[in-house]
């Protein structure tokens, strides 16, 4: 009998995948918002099956939670067997609960916000498929099915992210997703056939049972663990392929909460938890990846200081607490990074939530920091969340981020050697991420109230023709922009409530692990960890203690300097751009990572391409073999052709000649 | 019997010409009936000749396939008349290599 819990993560799977499929089926039928509720529903009855997924797991006793449930057999022949099997372990389960509870906010948030869009039951469809397709990949139980979730998780972000067609921006930013979501996907690929040549299995328990008996940082592990890196990186945007999460902002604001918040972002850090005894066993792969994970989140706080577009900072921003999440996983405190990778669901999803409603209340007109001041009458629930999602992201004490951030950073300090200079960076980097997250507040929220928010306190609506904020073209309406009746201004209770709760869970979200106190989050993922062997190398209370109390003055500092720059001494930012105004214009164009690539590998492509089309399509293919076939043709049926008059008569006078020909000569034979 | 070949003969040479020479299909049609019954009165002759009846048989066959083949032609020629193309031949040469 199939134990109670895998039976639930099938009903997890089917749930989404049903509303894909209905809703996109339907959309003719579903009138209204009936699009919106069925997609927002089934996520929430998946959400409550992840729930009975979890209650069924606890009943099992801890050393058996790791069950597995087959379908049916994918490819068996001899060598390799992959069931189209899940996996439910603590560690999944995890992840389901938050894909799904964050999931289930960001549709009922959507169900308003997507309200007078013309492509609203299609929005839905994707948005159930992207949340399907991220279940599969985190239910996977081996590497087949993963590259499978992997890829829908990447064609879903695609439609996402261009789902404004029309807009040029939208489909560019969606290409270039893809593209570089394909490079990762080809690093796993090539990381799941090393993995089957080395290890001989293709399941995750056979795998990592057999990387035992190989010997530890093996030449080809390593180069496995790489690539899997590469995969990782290109799903979480760390360096060096970040460069298309800052443009998946083209998208509708919930699509940018669920691509950064509860999905695909995650998805990488997912991996390296996933793959621990592979990584264990090869540590120099996972040095790289927690070097890597540092640099880009010191690399990604410092490109958030200066970026102006909202949307845009909230971007790096997750780039830069991703970076938190993969070096905690790498350092192999994996309880710490998915605590971590839960509290930034949360009050990142805030977070986008609230720059949606301020973007909306602004007619989708502009996404710049520099022309919003002032929101803090107007819109006073959207202010409070959003600060307090800002104080959750800045570590600001007691609430949810500062635990979690400061227990992968305490963790890597306990490591010792390399581990405690990426700690010191991290700790920098976290003064950063309090000085840009309240950048945010003190720009937007208080000030002089620009326009929309004047008017929006005197109780009326402001209107403005929709334009790209990046190009200044004007929106195309017709298909699917929600156009200037689109205003919703925190006035919808759809939006609210998923607002209000995210804020709570922002707050308490922290109190899962308190040091000394609680630790809920490590015990229950435990199980899944039970082969570390770094599960017992704990930073006793005290150090983290510390820990706490650096992270703590490190926020409230880059509290107060955002206060005294932006508020007290406006002058004072003024001045001080203008004074390093060479390292800020290194910042603004984020580190010249797309200017590099577009010199590197975009230009040189397209040059390739148009040689290749003037010389060798146009000259050997066009000329040499279609010309050359045809002319031979041509030439050898001269003849043949010629006969062909197309005349009757001339055609009865050749039969009735071969006839006489024929008869001649019986009659000649005959003799 | 010599008298009914030759007769047979010179009815066959008359449509063949007629076939050969002649534009309109109703007249090509028409030239094609005198090769065949030529062919029959050939077949019917021989068969008389031999004393033998298989020759009449052939003859049977030959009328029913005269009657398909006429069936055929002149529906061809009711399908130009509607797509109001000219009732000619020569025209129809679109299969000119």
């Amino acid at each position: 009998m199939t134990p109670h819990a895998v039976s639930w993560a099938w009903v997890v799977l089917a749930l989404p995948l049903a509303g894909t499929v209905g809703i996109a089926l339907g959309w003719r039928t579903l009138g209204g918002r009936l699009a919106g509720w069925i997609g927002s529903g089934t996520i929430g009855l998946s959400f409550l099956a992840g729930l009975a997924m979890y209650t069924t797991l606890e009943e099992v006793p801890p050393p058996g939670r790791h069950l597995v449930g087959s379908a049916w057999e994918y490819v068996g022949t001899s060598g390799v067997h992959v069931d189209l099997a899940v996996l439910v372990d603590p560690l999944s389960t995890f992840m389901v609960l938050v894909v799904t509870s964050v999931s289930f906010l960001i549709h009922v948030y959507s169900v308003a916000y997507l309200d007078s869009d013309r492509g609203y039951a299609r929005f839905f469809s994707y948005l159930n498929f992207f949340v399907f397709s991220m279940l599969l990949l985190v239910l996977a139980a081996n590497f087949v099915v993963l590259i499978v979730g992997w890829a829908f998780v990447g064609a879903a972000s695609y439609l996402l992210i261009s789902f404004w067609y029309r807009r040029d921006t939208a489909t560019r930013a969606g290409i270039k997703a893809f593209v570089i979501n394909v490079i990762g996907d080809v690093g796993l690929v090539v990381a799941a056939f090393l993995i089957l040549s080395q290890l001989g299995s293709l399941d995750y328990a056979a795998a990592f049972a057999a990387v035992k008996s190989v010997p530890r940082d093996d030449g080809v592990l390593i180069a496995a663990c790489l690539l899997l890196l590469v995969g990782a990186f290109a799903k979480s945007g760390q360096l060096p392929l970040h460069t298309w999460l800052p443009d998946a902002m083209e998208g509708p604001t919930p699509v940018s909460a669920l691509i950064h918040a509860a999905t695909m972002v995650t998805a990488g850090v997912y991996l390296i938890a996933r793959c621990y005894p592979l990584f264990e066993h090869a540590p120099t792969a996972a040095a790289i990846g927690a070097l890597v994970g540092t640099l880009t989140l010191l690399f990604a706080a410092t490109v958030a200081l200066v970026v102006t577009d909202l949307k845009r900072i909230i971007a790096y921003s997750t780039i830069s607490q991703i970076g938190y999440m993969v070096l905690g996983v790498s350092a192999f405190a994996y309880s710490a990074g998915l605590f971590h990778l839960m509290t930034h669901a949360f009050f990142k999803a805030l977070l986008f939530m609230g720059a949606g409603s301020v973007v909306s209340a602004l007619g989708m007109t502009n996404e710049s920091i520099d022309r919003m001041s002032g929101f803090r009458k107007a819109m006073p629930f959207t202010f409070a969340t959003f600060t307090i999602g800002a104080a959750a992201l800045a570590g600001f004490p007691l609430l949810s981020g500062f635990f979690s951030k400061d227990e992968v950073l305490s963790y890597t300090l306990h490591r010792g050697g390399l581990y405690t200079l990426l700690a010191v960076l991290g700790y920098a980097a976290a003064l950063l991420t309090a000085f840009y997250a309240f950048r945010m507040v003190f720009r937007v929220f208080f000030g002089e109230p620009v326009e929309g928010a004047s008017s929006l306190e005197r109780g009326d609506l402001y209107h403005a023709e929709p334009r790209n904020p990046l190009t200044g073209e004007e929106e195309d309406t017709d298909v699917g922009f929600p156009g200037p009746e689109h205003h919703i201004a925190e006035r919808a209770f759809s939006m609210k409530a998923p607002m209000a709760i995210l804020a709570l869970l922002a707050v308490v979200g922290g109190l899962m692990a308190v040091p000394g106190l609680t630790a809920e989050v490590e015990h229950f993922l435990e199980p899944s960890f039970a082969a570390s062997e770094h599960l017992h190398e704990k930073p006793p209370v005290s150090e983290q203690l510390t820990g706490l109390a650096i992270g703590g003055v490190l926020a409230l500092l880059g509290i107060g300097a955002a206060y005294l720059v932006y508020l007290r001494r406006p002058s004072l930012a003024r001045s001080a751009r203008e004074r390093l105004s060479l390292v800020h214009r290194f910042l603004v164009n984020k580190w010249y990572f797309d200017e590099l690539y577009d010199r590197a590998f975009v230009r040189p492509g397209r040059a390739l391409g148009r040689f290749g089309r003037a010389t060798v399509e146009r000259v050997l293919v066009q000329g040499a073999l279609v010309g050359g076939a045809t002319g031979v043709v041509r030439a050898g049926t001269a003849f043949a052709r010629a006969i062909q008059t197309g005349y009757l008569r001339a055609y009865a006078l050749l039969l009735l000649a071969g006839v006489c020909a024929l008869a001649l000569y019986f009659l000649i034979a005959s003799r | 019997m010599t008298w009914f070949v030759v007769l047979s003969a010179f009815i066959f040479c008359i449509g063949a010409a007629g076939v050969l020479t002649r534009r309109n299909p109703l007249v090509i049609l028409l030239c094609l009936e005198l090769m065949l019954n030529a062919g029959n009165l050939a077949l019917l002759a021989f068969a008389r000749g031999h004393g033998d009846g298989a020759g009449q048989v052939f003859a049977l066959v030959v009328m029913v396939i005269a009657a398909c083949e006429v069936v055929i032609g002149l529906g061809l020629i009711v399908a130009m008349y509607r797509h109001k193309l000219p009732i000619d031949a020569d025209e129809m040469s679109e299969l000119r290599g």
